[in-house]
């Protein structure tokens, strides 16, 4: 299933793209990321910890940006193994456009899961990817435009 | 109150089963006793690029990790399929390799690349968590018929096209001849759905290496543990047979699943001797879904021609039957023997043509459970029938009796002779205890309430009786499909029985000990059934198929025969009498017509004491037989299946049941209903329940409870379950076998009922309440 969803973020394109770039907010608002660490401009590995269903896991997991039309656009992707939970993974397109001085980010983001986390989680999988993904977008949106930043 | 054949004895066994002291492979504990998990592939199918055990080796607690390129590198052989198909062109099947834990690729979500070994089970489970595997994953294929497209992932190099056999029975020509003169021709295509078999206990093995003796001992969960050891030793080199013993004590379950000999016993063989550790592991539930041999999954064309008159003149049927990820112990037998065999239902029909493509996908391997080919085949005969009927006006159930074959012997034109049969009096017998004719009151009632009542009909036919192993051979069978039996009269004159055959559910202690107490006519606590242990039991061949009464007790019973036989040679020295004359009666062997009589445990003593025994005779009072049954044998019967439909919601309620069997001779009927109740079950359980779901991906995705839907008692009815039978010729007892006939009659019933109360015909299994309201909705 694909999910979408639009935000509009009082801050410029600038802002809000070097934000998306930035491995300390992404670590902030990535729902349960643990650890985050940039192996490269475009990569990083990762430790997530999410709940699907019945099945709690830790995901190592790597992250990639790819597509990168700066600053307005790129599509960050995420991969990560679950030990004997499985595997998760998931991206999303986002996009950038300027309105009146404020940003509107628009993303279209997908998820798939294996091995124990499609077997037991699978009914469940739409909606935990979507509570991820809006849990994501609402925490980088209220870092850009609110005091306190997501996490404290 | 007689405890002899036909007897309603309540189950022996049912002592220990039901104050929890059953016990159980997961019951055995060993010294230095140590616990496997296995770390299973999350993809449906993947190159494994490296493992990196590193991490939970260092765990304090655990033993050791081992991989399938160490396995292949000690010699341990690849998993084999026993009977060989060919496909039509005379080519052998293209079997792929099968490692018990995968070398370099994956090819279904749980396929095993490495066993942990620890000293306790979470231990063991963690550790498994700590390996690292680099995957390379691979486009997969899950569903059979897009596994055969142009351009879809090979799972298998050498079966180009992911075709495993191109099989055919039966004479195309003359059948396609047939359909083109028939005055009606019937089509439909039909899903037979994946079902995981789901035994109350699951699989588990405690192998132990003895290093002093260069022996191992394995436990498990089996259904003929003889075939376990010829294969463990004959094909995957773990020991030599003599230095080889598997023991398969108290198994809570099987319908097949524990047939056949599976990836984790091998490798916790084989971990056992690496680490000199006795290893066990149990699967758990969700483990169990996707390590478990699957069911069915097959996909069907069918066309049925009739004459003016309603008389069948051809059948044609194609079908795509799904193994899996790899050819399991039966799986090519399973949709071709087993199946495209029994395609001429109880009916006379002259022309039969069946094609069967095998193919491999990304799933769990695929092989025999409950019916085994059967089930599909009925499901096949009796949806076209019921269809058939509704398309040309006529009665459903006196259509079958038109078509009934009359006289037996028959020879169908799809390899099976049924021996015997009287298909009428079972659908007469199931009508009238069905009250069929007040069928249209019932429904006219049900529309009061806002009901859709509907009635469905299946005439089933199976065979069963596990096989004559000539005829097995000679079409591909890799063993032979006899049993074996041993009567040992103890000097005190209890008996033991040992046999080849397997009880895990099926009451064996109880029936078997029923026929050797009426033949001695003794009582029947002084029998013991011994069974499941290669050091006890030479050989045998196990419990599938609805073969032990037909097959196990027909050895038992020559073996009787041999011990009736020196008894009255004994008793004829002794009492100074002719053999002839010597009747062996209320615990007594007496000469006939005197009150010149002997205890039985006198005998017995006798033999042993051996003071008195005649010139030529040895000591002793054991006999042993094997015994080769002649033909398969042929239970059949007719279900008549009621249901109430909310046509609001979908939800169908089974509201009666009836079932007509003619299983021949019946041993004991308690038993034989709670076998046909059991099957009915699971025949429910298929017809509107259960289906394994897989995603595009090959990702596995109902496999707990909370998404795979088992039968519960308020899903079903109180059975009406009756028999009318015919005496098996082929056998001394003169029985068919039960086991089955439940899971293989039922699903048409239901889906016809189903369909006749709502009124379409496209409906396929499972017949949830979404399915059925969707099918409802795309009526209207």
């Amino acid at each position: 299933m694909d999910m979408t969803g639009s935000y509009r973020i009082s801050a410029t394109r600038e802002t809000v793209w070097a934000a998306l770039n930035d491995v300390e907010v992404l670590k902030l608002c990535i729902p349960g990321c643990e650890e985050i660490e940039r192996t490269s401009p475009t990569t990083m590995t990762a430790k997530v910890v999410q709940k699907i269903g019945p099945v709690k896991a830790k995901f190592d997991g790597a992250i990639k940006l790819l597509n990168i039309d700066a600053p307005a656009s790129y599509t960050i992707k995420g991969e990560g193994q679950g030990g004997v939970a499985g595997f998760a993974k998931g991206g999303a397109d986002v996009t950038l456009s300027e309105e009146e001085g404020e940003t509107i980010l628009e993303f279209t983001a997908k998820a798939q899961v294996g091995g124990k986390l499609a077997r037991l989680g699978s009914r469940l999988i739409d909606a935990t990817a979507k509570k991820v993904a809006t849990k994501f977008f609402d925490n980088f949106h209220d870092h850009l435009t609110d005091k306190d930043p997501p996490g404290n | 109150m007689s405890t002899g054949i036909g007897a309603r004895v309540t189950r022996k066994e049912d002592k220990r089963f039901i104050t929890g002291k059953g016990k159980y492979t997961d019951d055995v504990r060993t010294e230095n006793q140590a616990y496997a998990a296995f770390v299973r592939s999350p993809h449906a199918h993947a190159n494994v690029k490296g493992i990196d055990a590193s991490a939970a080796v260092a765990m304090d607690g655990v033993i050791d990790v081992l991989n399938g390129q160490q396995l292949t590198g000690d010699g341990i052989g690849n998993i084999i399929c026993g009977w060989a198909i060919s496909s039509k062109d005379g080519s052998p099947m293209n079997m792929g390799a099968w490692s018990a834990l995968a070398t370099d690729k994956v090819r279904y979500v749980g396929d095993a690349v490495a066993i942990v070994i620890a000293e306790t089970q979470a231990l063991a489970r963690i550790a498994a968590e700590m390996v690292e595997v680099d995957y390379e994953e691979l486009p997969a294929v899950a569903a059979s018929d897009k596994a055969l497209a142009d351009g879809a992932p090979q799972v298998h190099e050498n079966a180009p096209g992911n075709l495993i056999y191109d099989f055919e029975i039966g004479e195309a020509d003359a059948t396609d001849a047939a359909l083109a003169g028939a005055a009606h021709v019937t089509e439909l295509s039909l899903t037979n759905n994946r079902l995981s078999p789901n035994a109350m206990e699951p699989r588990s093995a405690v192998a132990t290496f003895d290093e002093a003796e260069d022996h191992y001992t394995l436990y498990t969960t089996s259904q003929n543990p003889h075939l376990a050891r010829l294969v463990l030793s004959a094909f995957y080199q773990v020991a030599p047979e003599h230095k080889l013993r598997v023991i398969a004590p108290d198994v809570g379950g099987g319908f097949g699943s524990k047939i056949f000999i599976y990836p984790e016993e091998i490798a916790c063989l084989w971990a056992s001797m690496k680490t000199n550790r006795s290893v066990k592991w149990t699967s758990d539930r969700s483990e169990a879904f996707i390590t478990d041999a699957h069911g069915r999954d097959h996909i069907s064309t069918a066309k049925m021609g009739f004459d003016a008159n309603g008389k069948i003149v051809g059948l044609k049927v194609d079908t795509i039957a799904n193994l899996g990820a790899y050819m399991s112990l039966f799986s090519s037998a399973v949709p071709t023997y087993l199946y495209a065999t029994l395609l001429s239902g109880q009916y006379d029909i002259s022309n039969i043509h069946c094609n069967v493509r095998t193919v491999y996908t990304n799933t769990v391997p695929v092989d025999a459970y409950r019916g085994a080919g059967r089930p599909e085949a009925c499901f096949v005969m009796e949806r076209m029938m019921e269809t058939a009927a509704r398309e040309m006006g006529m009665d459903p159930a006196e259509l079958r009796r038109a078509n009934f074959v009359q006289e037996f012997p028959h020879q169908t034109p799809v390899i099976m002779a049924y021996d015997a049969g009287d298909f009428s009096a079972n659908l007469t017998q199931a009508m009238e205890a069905a009250n069929v004719s007040g069928f249209a009151a019932r429904k006219e009632e049900a529309a009061t309430r806002g009901k859709l009542r509907g009635i469905g009909y299946s005439s089933y036919i199976e065979a069963c009786g596990i096989a004559p192993s000539a005829a097995v051979g000679s079409l591909g069978a890799g063993v032979g499909l006899w049993e074996s039996a041993e009567v040992r009269v103890n000097p005190v004159g209890t008996i033991e029985v040992l046999t080849g055959s397997h009880s895990h559910g099926q009451g064996h202690e109880t029936t078997f000990a029923q026929i050797v107490a009426e033949r001695f006519d003794l009582p029947i606590e002084n029998v013991q059934i011994v069974h499941g242990d290669t050091d006890k039991v030479q050989f045998g061949m196990g419990t599938y198929g609805s073969r032990s009464a037909a097959v196990g007790m027909s050895a038992i019973v020559k073996a009787m025969d041999k011990v009736e036989a020196k008894v009255k040679k004994i008793a004829a020295h002794v009492l100074e009498a002719s053999e002839d004359d010597i009747v062996i009666e209320g615990g007594e062997v007496k000469v006939a017509g005197t009150d010149k009589a002997m205890g039985w445990h006198e005998v017995g003593l006798s033999a042993y004491t051996a003071h008195n025994l005649p010139p030529d005779m040895e000591p002793g009072l054991k006999e042993g037989a094997f015994y080769d049954p002649a033909n398969f044998t042929f239970p059949a019967g007719t279900y008549i299946c009621e249901v109430e439909v909310d046509p609001e919601t979908g939800a169908t309620d089974v509201v009666q049941f009836t079932a007509s069997d003619d299983f021949g001779t019946i041993i004991n009927p308690m038993i034989v209903e709670g076998q046909v109740h059991g099957g009915i079950a699971q025949g429910i359980g298929q017809a509107m329940l259960e289906q394994v779901v897989y995603d595009d991906d090959g990702q596995l995705i109902n496999g707990s409870y909370m998404d795979y839907a088992m039968p519960r008692a308020a899903d079903l009815p109180d059975y009406s379950v009756h028999h009318a039978s015919t005496t098996c010729p082929n056998n001394p007892l003169g029985v068919k076998g039960c086991g089955e006939a439940g899971a293989i009659g039922s699903p048409p019933a239901v889906i016809n009922a189903i369909t006749d109360a709502i009124g379409t015909n496209n409906l396929a299994m499972p017949a949830t309440p979404q399915a059925v309201w969707n099918a409802i909705q795309a009526a209207m």
